[in-house]
C-alpha cells in the first residue's frame, strides 16, 4: 500500500508547492471538444473536474469558452461555471463583481456565457439588475433581452396605472422593437391598442401571410410525406399538375390576416382527410444573410428554401404553436422560393381535423428579417 | 475520491433503503420502510419543506445518503436544474443546470423535467424531456453529459417526453420511443457512451423499463403500445416479445413471478413473456399498477382502485378514492398511499377483503409526480415544493 501511495503523495506535494496557477486553457479545449454519442465525455470528465478545482480564477475563461461553443459543449462549461461560483460562495469566498460585469457588457463574448456571468453577478450584487438593464434592450443575448424588455415593461405599465398615458404608450413603443418573446409581445401589442395604437404584429414577427396554396396531393396511409410531389421538384410548372385521384391541382392564392399568420387550410382549400398542401411564397431579400424559416403546424411538415429541404417532422395533431419547428439556410439577394409541405393524415378523433400552419423567416434572434412576398 | 466518498454514503445510509428511481428499488412502489406517517397536513406532521426553482413531474429519488431531484424554468422550459439534498434536514447541498438542447414543446399537463432522474450510492443519472442527460457523482461533479435531440436529431414528441431512464450496474438503460428516430438504449453508466441501441415503433410513449432476474437470467423490458419487448441488458439480444393492446402511459411491474403489462387488458405474464391471463378490471390510467403481498392494485385516472388475487385477476374488491391521479401509489407496512393531483394523500389499509380508508391528508398544491419513501418519511413533490412528511428525526 505504501509503495502505490508514494507516486501519489509526490503528485500531490508537487502540486502543493507549484505556485503558478494551471492554465485551464487544455482542459477547456477538452470540453469543447466533446461530440455525438458520448465522444470525447471520458477526456471532458477529467478536464471539468481540473477546470472546477482551480475555483474562482477559471470562471471567466470558463465564461468566455462558451464563445463558438456547440450546445453540448455549453453544457459542460454551464455546469463548471456554476460548481465554481456555487462553491466559492458556500466556502464563503465571494466573486469578482467587477470582472463579472464587464464579461456581462461585453458584447463581442457569447450570449450563453454573458448570461451566466449575469445570474452570478446579481447573487452577489442585488443591485445589479437596475444598473445594467436599461442599457440591455436590445442586447444580442436573448435571455438578457426578455429580462430587460421585463424589466421596461413594468414600469411601462406601472405609468399606465398612474394614468400616464401618453408616457405608457410612448414607452410600449419604445421597447416593441426590441421584444422577441411572444408573450412579450402580446403584451405590448395588447397594451398599445388599448392605447388607440396600431401594431402590425404580423411585420413585427416576419410572418409570411401571402401565399400560394398547392392542393391537393395523396397521403393516404400517411405515404404521401415522403413522396416528392410536382412542386418539390418545381413549384410553377408550366404544365398542369395531377394530384390526389387524378384530379387537376388547384392553385389559391391566399392572404391571412392572422396576427402570427396562421393558415387554416380546412378554411382555404376545404376539408380534405388523408391529403397533402404545399403552401408557396416568392420572397424578395433586399440582400443575402442567414435565415431562419419557423414554422408552427399541427401536422407533418417539410420545410423548403430555394429548392432545399431545411427541416421536415412526421408527426400529427400533438400540438400547434409559434415557431414550433426552425429550419436554417440563406436567403438570395432578389428572389427565394419559399416551399411548405403540410400533410393531413386521416385520423377521425375531434382533436385530429386541424389543418393549419404558420410561418416566419427571422434572424437568430427571433426579430424579423427584411423581406417582401413578390406576386406569384 | 469517489470511492472514498462512496463508502462513506454507505456508511452514512447502512440500514435505510435506497429509493433510487421511478417508483423506488425495482420500479415497484414499494418501501420496506416502518414507522411511515399515516396522518399529515399543511400545518401537522411535515417534517421540512424545501422551496424549488419550478416545475416538475420527476419524483424525487434517494441514494446513497442524499435525495436528488429535477425541475425545469424559464420561458419555454429550456433551463433544466438538477439539485440535491440532505433527505435529513432538506438542506440544500447543490445546484446543476444545463440548458435543453431538444424541443421544449409539451402538453400542457407535462414539463421538461418529467422523467425521474436514477441513482445509485455515488452516481446520479438525470434524464430530461428535451432528451438531455446528465450523470453527476454525489457532490454534484459532472461525470457526462449526452444530447440526445442533438445525436439523434429527428426525436420528436410535441406531447412531451417523460419516460424515466434505469440503471443496472454499470448500464443505465434510456427509453426514448418517439415519432423520429425511436430507440431503446443502454449506455455505459461510466463514460456515456451507448453499449447497444435498437429502433422501436415510431409512437409516443411515456412507460419506464423494467429491469428484473427471473431464474438467474437478468432481463430489461421496454414497454411500447404494440409490444412488451425483453432485451438481455448486456447484449441487447431480444430474449422475448409480448405483442398486445398495451398502455404508452403506466409502466409495467414485476413481483410474485410474474410481469403486468399495463393495457387493455391488464396482461400477467410469465418472466419468460407467456401469458398467463389478461383482466379488463385492472386497466390503468396513468399509474402504474402495482404488486404487493400477492394482490394485484390497479387505479384509473378518476380514482378507482382495484385489488385483485395475482394468481388469476379475480377481482377482490374496487373502491373509489378522491381524484384526479396521475402519480403511481407507494405500498408500505400494509398500507397503499395514492396521492392525487390536487394533494390529497387516501391512506388504504390493505390485507382485507375490502380497502379500509385509514386516512385522507391533503396539503393544497398540484402534485403530478409520484412519492418517494426513505428514513421514515414520505416525499411529495409540488411544482414548488419538496415536502419531507414524517415524525421529526
Amino acid at each position: 500500500m505504501r509503495a502505490s501511495l508514494t507516486p501519489l503523495l509526490a503528485i500531490l506535494a508537487a502540486g502543493a508547492c507549484s505556485s503558478a496557477p494551471r492554465s485551464p486553457d487544455r482542459d477547456l479545449a477538452a470540453l469543447r471538444a466533446v461530440e455525438s454519442e458520448g465522444a470525447g465525455n471520458a477526456e471532458a470528465s477529467r478536464a471539468w473536474r481540473e477546470v472546477v478545482a482551480q475555483g474562482p480564477p477559471a470562471l471567466l475563461p470558463v465564461l468566455a469558452a462558451f464563445d463558438g461553443a456547440g450546445p453540448r459543449a455549453a453544457n459542460w462549461l454551464r455546469a463548471a461555471a456554476d460548481a465554481i461560483a456555487e462553491s466559492a460562495l458556500g466556502r464563503g469566498e465571494t466573486l469578482d463583481a467587477k470582472a463579472l460585469e464587464a464579461f456581462v457588457l461585453d458584447t463581442r463574448h457569447d450570449g450563453r456565457g454573458r448570461r451566466l456571468a449575469y445570474e452570478w453577478l446579481i447573487r452577489i450584487d442585488p443591485g445589479a439588475p437596475a444598473r445594467l438593464l436599461p442599457g440591455m434592450l436590445g442586447d444580442p443575448s436573448r435571455d438578457l433581452r426578455r429580462d430587460a424588455v421585463a424589466r421596461a415593461l413594468s414600469e411601462a405599465e406601472q405609468r399606465l396605472k398612474e394614468g400616464n398615458k401618453e408616457g405608457a404608450a410612448e414607452s410600449f413603443r419604445t421597447i416593441l422593437p426590441h421584444a422577441r418573446d411572444r408573450d412579450q409581445v402580446d403584451a405590448l401589442a395588447k397594451h398599445l391598442k388599448g392605447l388607440g395604437v396600431a401594431v402590425d404584429v404580423q411585420a413585427h414577427y416576419g410572418v409570411i401571410s401571402r401565399w400560394t396554396l398547392i392542393s391537393s396531393f395523396d397521403n393516404t396511409g400517411m405515404k404521401g410525406f415522403d413522396v416528392p410531389y410536382g412542386p418539390e421538384k418545381s413549384v410553377l410548372p408550366g404544365a398542369p399538375l395531377a394530384g390526389k385521384g387524378g384530379q387537376p391541382v388547384r392553385y389559391v392564392d391566399f392572404t391571412t390576416a392572422d396576427p402570427n399568420g396562421k393558415v387554416d387550410l380546412n378554411a382555404a382549400l376545404g376539408k380534405e382527410m388523408g391529403s397533402v398542401a404545399y403552401a408557396f411564397a416568392a420572397v424578395e431579400s433586399p440582400d443575402e444573410r442567414p435565415v431562419e424559416l419557423r414554422v408552427g403546424t399541427n401536422n407533418a411538415v417539410k420545410m423548403f428554401l430555394n429548392g432545399a429541404l431545411l427541416f421536415f417532422r412526421n408527426e400529427y395533431h400533438h400540438g400547434m404553436k409559434m415557431d414550433q419547428y426552425v429550419g436554417r439556410g440563406r436567403l438570395r439577394k432578389g428572389l427565394n422560393e419559399v416551399l411548405i409541405k403540410v400533410c393531413q393524415n386521416e385520423q377521425k378523433e375531434d382533436w385530429a381535423q386541424g389543418w393549419s400552419f404558420q410561418a416566419r423567416l427571422c434572424d437568430a434572434l427571433g426579430g424579423a428579417v427584411p423581406f417582401r412576398v413578390a406576386a406569384r | 475520491m469517489s470511492l472514498i466518498a462512496a463508502a462513506l454514503a454507505l456508511l452514512a445510509t447502512r440500514g435505510e433503503e435506497d429509493w433510487p428511481q421511478f417508483r423506488g428499488p425495482g420500479g415497484r412502489g414499494i418501501s420496506e420502510e416502518r414507522g411511515l406517517p399515516v396522518q399529515w397536513s399543511r400545518d401537522r406532521g411535515i417534517r421540512w419543506r424545501a422551496e424549488l426553482p419550478g416545475r416538475g413531474l420527476s419524483s424525487p429519488v434517494v441514494a446513497g445518503g442524499r435525495l436528488y431531484l429535477t425541475a425545469c424554468t424559464g420561458p419555454e422550459e429550456e433551463r433544466l436544474h438538477v439539485l440535491a439534498f440532505d433527505p435529513r434536514t432538506g438542506r440544500r447541498l447543490w445546484e446543476r443546470r444545463f440548458a435543453a438542447t431538444g424541443s421544449t414543446q409539451r402538453n400542457n399537463k407535462t414539463c421538461m423535467a418529467a422523467p425521474t432522474p436514477v441513482a445509485d450510492a455515488g452516481r446520479l443519472f438525470a434524464l430530461f424531456a428535451t432528451g438531455d442527460l446528465a450523470a453527476l457523482d454525489r457532490d454534484g461533479n459532472l461525470l457526462w453529459y449526452r444530447s440526445l435531440c442533438g445525436d439523434y436529431p429527428t426525436i420528436g414528441n410535441n406531447v412531451g417526453m417523460a419516460a424515466s431512464p434505469v440503471l443496472r450496474g454499470d448500464l443505465l438503460f434510456v427509453p426514448m420511443e418517439n415519432v423520429g428516430e425511436s430507440f431503446v438504449a443502454a449506455l455505459d453508466a461510466v463514460t456515456g457512451v451507448n453499449r447497444w441501441r435498437h429502433a422501436r415503433s415510431q409512437k409516443i410513449n411515456w412507460t419506464t423499463p423494467l429491469v428484473l432476474e427471473a431464474g438467474g437470467r437478468p432481463q430489461v423490458l421496454f414497454q411500447s403500445p404494440d409490444e412488451l419487448t425483453s432485451y438481455d441488458p448486456s447484449t441487447g439480444r431480444i430474449l422475448w416479445r409480448h405483442e398486445g393492446k398495451l398502455a404508452s402511459i403506466p409502466s409495467p411491474v414485476a413481483g410474485g413471478g410474474l410481469v403486468l403489462a399495463p393495457g387493455g387488458p391488464l396482461t400477467a405474464l410469465r418472466p419468460d413473456g407467456s401469458r398467463l391471463w389478461g383482466s379488463d378490471p385492472l386497466q390503468s390510467g396513468t399509474a402504474s399498477p402495482s404488486f404487493y403481498k400477492g394482490r394485484i392494485y390497479a387505479v384509473n385516472s378518476a380514482g378507482i382502485v382495484a385489488c385483485a388475487h395475482a394468481k388469476d385477476g379475480a377481482v377482490i374488491w374496487r373502491g373509489r378514492t378522491p381524484g384526479p391521479h396521475s402519480s403511481s401509489p407507494v405500498f408500505a407496512e400494509d398500507r397503499m398511499y395514492l396521492l392525487n393531483e390536487k394533494g390529497t394523500t387516501t391512506v388504504l389499509g390493505l390485507g382485507g377483503e375490502e380497502a379500509k380508508t385509514l386516512a385522507e391528508n391533503t396539503i393544497e398544491d398540484a402534485f403530478l409526480a409520484s412519492p418517494a419513501v426513505w428514513g421514515g418519511a414520505l416525499y411529495l413533490r409540488s411544482d414548488k415544493t419538496l415536502y419531507c412528511i414524517g415524525a421529526p428525526d
